[in-house]
């Protein structure tokens, strides 16, 4: 549906994007995530045909930004940054001037903007000019003007910024609705938000996309790292050299010597995922306790096997888990070690 | 064609949304009859020579004011990124924009009617000069508005669009009349007495109607929308 090519735009000597390429398909809903001024709002007024990019092309529906920019922004419903809306205009009479400046015609409009008003519930505020409007419910005519000519194609960006909880979930929800039968790309830097309503992220750093995937292939991608923490009652060198010879194991570190006595040590196991302790895990009460982190080999999961390795060598384990990585870790990641080499 | 014509229905409503409108209209209707009550006091004369006369100063004050608006506040209020981001062509904005700011000022002029009329009741005035004198009006006016909303597409500030506004015109306007033409080489004086907005206005006000003028008016019109739709193409 949407496929952008080395998109590059300048200002001054600000690179605003930075050879971005991506492509979105029908009926999947992006999310551009990024920090701000990381050219998310660039990228979408190259795409909606409101600033040209120096170099690099975009085709959208078929139709390309530069050849056909009409047909592109008649297929495209856009939402831009903080709803700029005629504020002296009231809701019906602006969604009217939209549709008629689109070419609708007069049925057409009519019955559109009934329709609109229902899916956005408008209702209460029709008859009000926009600039009397609360922040929710302009953003909603906002989204009202961008649907009213039944778009393939919706971009809108930030569409929840500077909403109450209970507004942010209800636009949410919208776009969720909107985002079944719509192409969708919005842009925010509330990563819950990318979790909740997108099957795509695209994380956009410095003008450029560092990431893209789902919000489970990210995460899951960072955890590739693999990174498991186990708790080990046991002489530190013979365990420390047992999970180092252990295949697939990358590297271990030691991380710390706990001091506790064995009450407590079963008392631990009990709690763990692990289940009750069960009589294999002898426990020579003379050892301490040693916390190793262990990276394996391109974040294979491990945490089975070295279970499994662990009980055999007879050891006693207290602690075993999984790092996780949450995408709140992975933007940070993707953005500010990309910064700092920027 | 649609485009435009939407555009200007919101433009020109637009102006009467605020109480801006009515006070401009009141101040431009009480001070051109009180430059024509003086006039027709202390010359005894029952002709508007020289209230068209002073129009074009008028002008230079009042439409700049009447286009300021237009391009600034969506620049400002980032309202424009939704209208250029509609399927229109450029130049159906440009266009639309400008139609509804000539309106806003044949309705300015449409106020001042009851001058001829009571001019008419009062003598035997020149028919001609008076249509010729609102002619020209119209189409100096056209010419300043283009000016005005060139200006107000190079910026978002509605104040410094008022002021580039005059500027252009002022020196639109002087580069014709005597005071500067005195001061050029010869050969150049009648090139500059024909890009002068003034000259032209002075002879249809007399009541001669020439292509010559009307095409000057309407190229300089259609010049300064170019360079609005440029303008408003390059600066986003
Ligand atoms: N019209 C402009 N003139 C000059 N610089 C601009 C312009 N628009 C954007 N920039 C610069 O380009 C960079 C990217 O801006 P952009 O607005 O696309 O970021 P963003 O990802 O939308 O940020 P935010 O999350 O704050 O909205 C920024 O450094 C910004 O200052
Ligand atoms: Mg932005």
């Amino acid at each position: 549906m949407i496929k952008a090519k080395n998109l590059s735009k300048r200002f001054g000597y600000t690179i605003a994007v930075n050879k971005a390429s991506f492509e979105v398909k029908k009926g999947e809903v992006v999310g551009f995530l990024g920090p701000n001024g990381a050219g998310k709002t660039t990228t979408m007024r190259i795409l909606t045909c409101y600033l040209q990019p120096d170099s690099g092309t975009a085709e959208i529906a078929g139709y390309n930004i530069h050849e056909n920019p009409l047909e592109v922004r008649q297929k495209i419903g856009y939402l831009p940054e903080n709803a700029p809306l005629y504020a002296d205009m009231m809701v019906t009479e602006y969604l009217d001037f939209i549709g008629e400046v689109r070419g609708m015609p007069q049925s057409k409009r009519k019955k559109a903007i009934n329709r609109m008003i229902e899916v956005t519930n408008l209702q209460s505020v029709i008859r009000r000019p926009i600039g009397e409007l609360s922040k929710g419910f302009r953003q909603r005519v906002g989204i009202a003007q961008a649907m009213l000519h039944d778009p393939e194609i919706l971009i809108m960006d930030e569409p929840t910024s500077g909403l109450d909880p209970t507004q942010i979930i209800e636009i949410r929800e919208l776009i969720k609705e909107l985002g079944k039968e719509k192409t969708v790309i919005l842009s925010t830097h509330i990563l819950p938000e990318v979790s909740a309503a997108c099957n795509r992220v695209l994380i956009i750093n410095d003008g450029e996309i560092v990431a893209s995937g789902s919000p489970e292939e990210l995460t899951q991608r960072a955890q590739g790292k693999g990174i498991i923490t186990l708790t080990i009652r046991g002489s530190k060198d013979e365990v420390e050299r047992g999970l180092k010879e252990f295949p697939r194991v990358e590297d271990v570190e030691w991380l710390a010597e706990e001091v506790s006595d064995s009450s407590i040590s079963e008392g631990e196991i009990r709690n763990t995922e692990w289940g009750t302790p069960n009589s294999e895990f002898g426990t020579p009460k003379s050892e301490t306790l040693h916390r190793f982190r262990i990276r394996t080999q391109q974040g294979q999961d491990l945490s089975e096997e070295l279970f499994r390795f662990v009980v055999e060598k007879g050891w006693s384990l207290s602690e075993l888990y999984k790092e996780q990585v949450s995408l709140e870790d992975i933007f940070l990641q993707l953005t500010t070690k990309d910064s700092l080499n920027g | 064609m649609n485009t435009t014509y939407a555009i200007f229905k919101r433009e020109f409503k637009g102006y009467f949304s605020s109480p801006i409108a009515y006070i401009y209209l009141t101040s431009f209707i009480v001070l051109i009859n009180w430059l024509y009550l003086r006039g027709f006091f202390l010359i005894n004369q029952a002709n508007l020579r020289s209230l068209f006369s002073i129009l074009p100063w008028i002008f230079l004050l009042f439409i700049p004011a009447v286009t300021m608006r237009l391009w600034a506040e969506e620049r400002k209020l980032r309202t424009l990124e939704i209208l250029m981001t509609l399927p229109v062509k450029d130049v159906e904005v440009v266009l639309g924009k400008f139609f509804a700011s000539y309106a806003f000022l044949a309705l300015s002029i449409l106020l001042t009617f009851p001058l001829p009329l009571t001019l008419a009741l009062l003598g035997n005035p020149d028919g001609g000069q008076i249509i010729g004198g609102y002619l020209g009006a119209l189409l100096i006016g056209g010419a300043y508005l283009a000016i005005g909303l060139f200006a107000s597409s190079l910026t978002e500030n509605q104040i410094i669009a008022f002021i580039i506004g005059i500027l252009l015109s002022f020196i639109l306007f002087i580069v014709g009349e005597q005071l500067v033409l005195f001061a050029l080489p010869s050969f150049m004086v009648p090139f500059f007495e024909y890009l002068g907005l003034g000259s032209h206005f002075d002879s249809i006000g007399r009541g001669v109607i020439d292509t010559r003028d009307l095409i000057y008016y309407l190229s300089v019109i259609g010049f300064f929308l170019y360079l609005n739709i440029r303008s408003i193409e390059m600066k986003r």
